[in-house]
């Protein structure tokens, strides 16, 4: 035998146990399907063999986005824990660590658009408190970490996402959306509970970070050799 | 080695040392708790800060190597400061709550405080609070004391090797624990109580029960397994209130197994505090004297061949050759140690111990283990192949699957005793890997002794090391991993009946008159025959007691001065911690007074005579520790062995909590079997 973890190691012992109070109850078993195995195997692919435990905060992604496809909210249960640990011959307990310690990793179930506004100096400079109280009232949800009623939203506080240059920023899942204020934040939040995403990136009219209304320097270089060409929104006006 | 001044005193210390040894070798204090000398180094609490000449800041001296030529000064205005600053962060999240701690008095954040730390804190705000784990019936916690030194964690997956502990969420946040609440499968989870360097991880069973400096120490050996494990016992008055490990890195480096640790409340229930004697069917209590009478009255006109003794596993060399002698004196030959019904081959020594050292397995670069379950046999021993088994190249194979994972890679090679002819001619891959190795290691266990064919399997496993090199003029590659804490001292003295006399199944129904049962309890007492004059001398009232006609109350391991002989045939002494309760006796002196009574004094009258003695009996008692020696003598134990039976290698162990009478009589060891052991048996039906 050359696993180091018996079977009674692995996992809690106690799947699907009552949840304590304020605790999510928890799946009582997790598989990856058919989406995930073929993501799967290209990521291991990229580690040397023995070192198959580097893959491990990708596979918590393919977890939490299986959930996300399943379930509407994108999580990373306890047992989804213990298969990433049995699938790359880790003890379970650092996954857990890793999971736990990373806040993209979301280890309670959270509404169909996670709302993660990032309220570090340079947002904070741009007014994310006006989109976060705006987030606050079209949602109904009054504090952080909490989800909305109708299970659709979750608010999340986030430092610096590092993309300061469009501040404010609001990270609705994976997308972000940028150069917020607060009557564009509702009007997301509204088109998000319609089931109508908008296009990701700024909110104002910008490409990229670059300045409001196009391009200020190297005006002189022609397109398709310098910087990408004004936003397509400037162009057509 | 590189020459380095530290406070202006040059040491040499071997390359690769860190600044931190350095400052010891140099006699130097270094505060500290995240390093500890036998796990891996984390260097995140900061606390050893010292100053080294040219480097621009403070650096961490547990983590920070040696150079020649380099200069540490550890006791300049900088280093005071700094590690000032250190204790003043560690405390601001510290509850500071050591009047309820129970590790007040011997908590190194506390004394490190007094000793470097500021005279008051500087913060008012609040302070995080942390909820405590669960980690099983035996460590506690109270975490907001955790200053997340880690230890505990590094412990669990370097040295108990079930790693299931760790540190989750992050900065603020971070706690230490299991994360999903269950109670940490390792037999060595003591351990953590005693290198955790603050209140966190305490002692579940000992919880507010004394302060250290209310605790006399007495140094003595634990008797509940073979290991020999070093410990000191704390005792209060007359009560045993704990028991903590004594370093020895021959033997049992700095830790000790739950079993001997926190059996002791067991100490305390189910005594025999006074003589009984069985009248019309009854257990009535006696005197000594009428006891003695009613056993001479029952020996009376019985022939030797008709009386018999069983030794049990826990027994002291001392009343073990008492009772040798009295058994003598008697003209009995009936006299056998091995309970569980081993078979063992007396003619040389090195045939029933552990040859290579406890130390030495550290040396070897194979190991093959056949009929033992070392996880359990000995935690401790365990705990030192999986220490030899990280330092890596080091394949072990196994014959008979263990209960449970042994904390280490290795390979089960079959069940059947036909793995070792299998062995022996070449045929099996592992083959190779021991006749390669240059230190081979083989140890059996009691599993593999305990059969029909067990003196086949003893002849195969020594011509195995014989094959492969494992004996020779200064490497001893053989090994019997006992389980028993008196077995090897027994063996010594010779307490296996000669041929024609009666073995302990040869007692059983009714093959004897009189069977003087000296601690044994676990060799099925139901056996003895109905007309059986059963005489039990012992501790508890345990399967023994209860068959008895005569019970004469004796002492537990710590209440006795006594000589044990570890399964390495490792002779240690222990010392008296406490007195034995009620009129109960040190069982060398009950045997002598008995043998007054029937006409056969035996010639001691005091502890160093009775030494004298068990010298005189066997000259290996009057050298203490363990002479290494190699294997190459020519000689091989006597069994045949191409006598191989074809029944499986079994379990030779039970319940691990509950293996011996102050086990079984521990609520304590009840609950871990509750805990560990029934879990496992029933996931098994
Ligand atoms: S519980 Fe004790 S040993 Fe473990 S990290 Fe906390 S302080 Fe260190
Ligand atoms: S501060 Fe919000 S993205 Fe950097
Ligand atoms: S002892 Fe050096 S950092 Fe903890």
């Amino acid at each position: 035998m050359s696993g180091q973890f018996p079977a009674e190691n692995i996992g809690h012992g106690q799947p699907g146990h009552a949840p304590r109070p304020g605790e999510p109850a928890q799946p009582s078993a997790f598989a990856f399907d058919g989406e995930s195995e073929s993501l799967i195997t290209g990521i291991l692919a990229k580690y040397p063999e023995g070192k198959q435990a580097s893959a491990v905060i990708p596979l918590l992604y393919v977890v939490q986005k299986q959930l996300g496809r399943e379930t509407g909210s994108a999580w990373v249960p306890r047992v989804a824990m213990d298969v990433v640990a049995a699938r790359l011959g880790m003890p379970p307990i650092r996954v857990y660590e890793v999971a736990t310690f990373y806040l993209m990793f979301n280890t309670k179930p959270v509404g169909r658009y996670h709302l993660q506004v990032c309220t570090t100096t340079p947002c904070w400079l741009r007014g994310s408190d006006e989109v976060t109280r705006a987030c606050r009232e079209a949602t109904g949800i009054r504090h952080w970490g909490e989800t909305s009623e109708d299970g659709l939203f979750t608010m999340t506080e986030v430092e610096c996402l590092g993309a300061c240059a469009n501040a404010p920023i609001l990270q609705v899942n994976d997308d972000y959306y940028e150069d917020l204020d607060a009557g564009r934040t509702v009007e997301l939040i509204q088109a998000l509970r319609r089931g109508e995403p908008p296009a990701p990136g700024p909110t104002i009219d910008r490409f990229g970070s670059m300045p409001q209304g196009g391009r200020t320097t190297l005006l002189d270089v022609p397109d398709g050799e310098g910087p990408p060409p004004a936003h397509p929104a400037t162009v057509e006006a | 080695m590189a020459k380095v001044t530290v406070d202006g005193i040059t040491v040499e210390v071997p390359n690769g040392s860190t600044a931190l040894q350095a400052c010891e070798a140099a006699g130097k204090e270094i505060p500290r708790f995240c390093y500890h000398e036998r796990l891996s180094i984390a260097g995140n609490c900061r606390m050893c800060l010292v100053e080294v000449e040219k480097a621009p800041k403070p650096v961490a001296s547990c983590g920070f190597p040696i150079m020649d030529g380099m200069v540490i000064k550890t006791d300049t205005e900088v280093v005071r400061r700094a590690r000032r600053a250190v204790m003043e962060f560690l405390l601001i999240n510290h509850p500071l709550d050591c009047p309820i701690c129970d590790q007040g008095g011997e908590c190194d954040l506390q004394d490190q405080a007094y000793a470097y730390g500021g005279d008051h804190s500087r913060y008012a705000e609040n302070k995080r609070a942390v909820k405590d784990k669960y980690l099983g019936p035996l460590v506690k916690t109270v975490m907001t004391r955790c200053i997340q030194c880690t230890r505990c964690v590094r412990f669990a997956s370097e040295v108990a090797g079930v790693p299931e502990l760790g540190a989750t969420s992050r900065g603020e946040n971070m706690e230490i624990g299991t994360y999903v609440e269950k109670a940490l499968t390792s037999e060595l989870s003591g351990n953590l109580i005693d290198i955790c360097p603050v209140g966190a991880l305490t002692s579940r069973p000992y919880a507010f029960t004394a302060r250290p400096w209310e605790l006399k120490k007495t140094d003595s050996i634990d008797a509940t397994d073979a290991t020999g494990t070093n410990i000191r016992v704390h005792a209060r008055g007359p009560e045993v209130l704990r028991i903590l490990p004594r370093t020895n890195d021959e033997v049992n480096e700095e830790w000790m197994a739950d079993k001997g640790r926190f059996s002791i409340d067991g100490l305390k229930r189910k005594r025999l505090d006074r003589p009984w004697v069985r009248a019309h069917g009854r257990l009535h209590p006696a005197t000594w004297q009428d006891a003695f009478v009613a056993i001479a009255r029952a020996m009376q006109g019985v022939p030797g061949e008709r009386i018999g003794a069983i030794v049990g596993d826990m027994c002291d060399a001392e009343s073990m050759v008492a009772l040798r002698d009295l058994m003598t004196a008697l003209g009995s030959p009936n006299i056998d140690c091995r309970q569980d019904g081993a078979q063992y081959d007396l003619s040389r020594r090195d045939f029933y111990t552990f040859n290579s050292g406890i130390a030495g397995i550290e040396e070897a670069d194979a190991l093959l283990i056949v009929g033992a379950d070392p996880r359990h046999d000995s935690p401790v021993i365990n705990a030192r192949i999986r220490k030899r088994w990280l330092a890596g190249a080091f394949p072990v194979g196994v014959i008979g699957a263990p209960a449970s994972d042994l904390t280490y890679g290795y390979e089960v090679l079959g069940d059947q005793p036909s793995v070792l002819a299998g062995l022996i001619d070449g045929s099996l891959a592992f083959a190779d890997a021991l006749r390669g190795a240059k230190k081979p290691m083989i140890i059996v266990g009691q599993g593999a002794l305990t059969r029909d064919d067990a003196a086949a399997v003893l002849a195969a496993c020594w011509s195995l090391a014989d094959a492969v090199g494992a004996l020779s003029a200064d490497w001893h590659g053989f090994n019997v991993l006992h389980q028993a804490a008196s077995r090897v001292g027994a063996l010594d003295l010779g307490l296996v009946p000669r041929a024609g006399a009666r073995s302990v199944a040869g007692m059983m129904s009714g093959g004897v008159e009189v069977l003087w049962l000296l601690g044994a309890d676990e060799f099925g007492a139901a056996r003895i025959g109905p007309d059986t004059f059963v005489i039990y001398q012992g501790h508890h009232g345990d399967a023994g007691a209860a068959r008895a006609d005569v019970i004469l109350p004796g002492a537990t391991y710590v209440e006795k001065p006594g000589t044990y002989v570890n399964t390495e045939g490792r002779v240690q002494t222990a010392f008296q911690a406490v007195f034995p309760p009620g009129e109960a006796k040190e069982d060398w002196r009950i045997l002598r007074a008995f043998s007054e009574v029937v006409g056969h004094t035996l010639p001691y009258d005091d502890l160093p005579a009775v030494r004298a003695r068990l010298a005189e009996a066997n000259p290996v008692f009057a050298r203490q520790g363990l002479p290494r020696f190699g294997g190459g003598t020519g000689v091989a134990p006597a069994g045949d062995a191409s006598a191989l039976g074809s029944t499986p290698f079994g379990r030779a162990m039970g319940d691990y909590y509950l293996t011996n009478s102050i086990s079984r009589a521990s609520p304590t060891m009840q609950e871990c079997s509750r805990t560990y052991s029934q879990p496992v048996l029933q996931a098994a039906e």
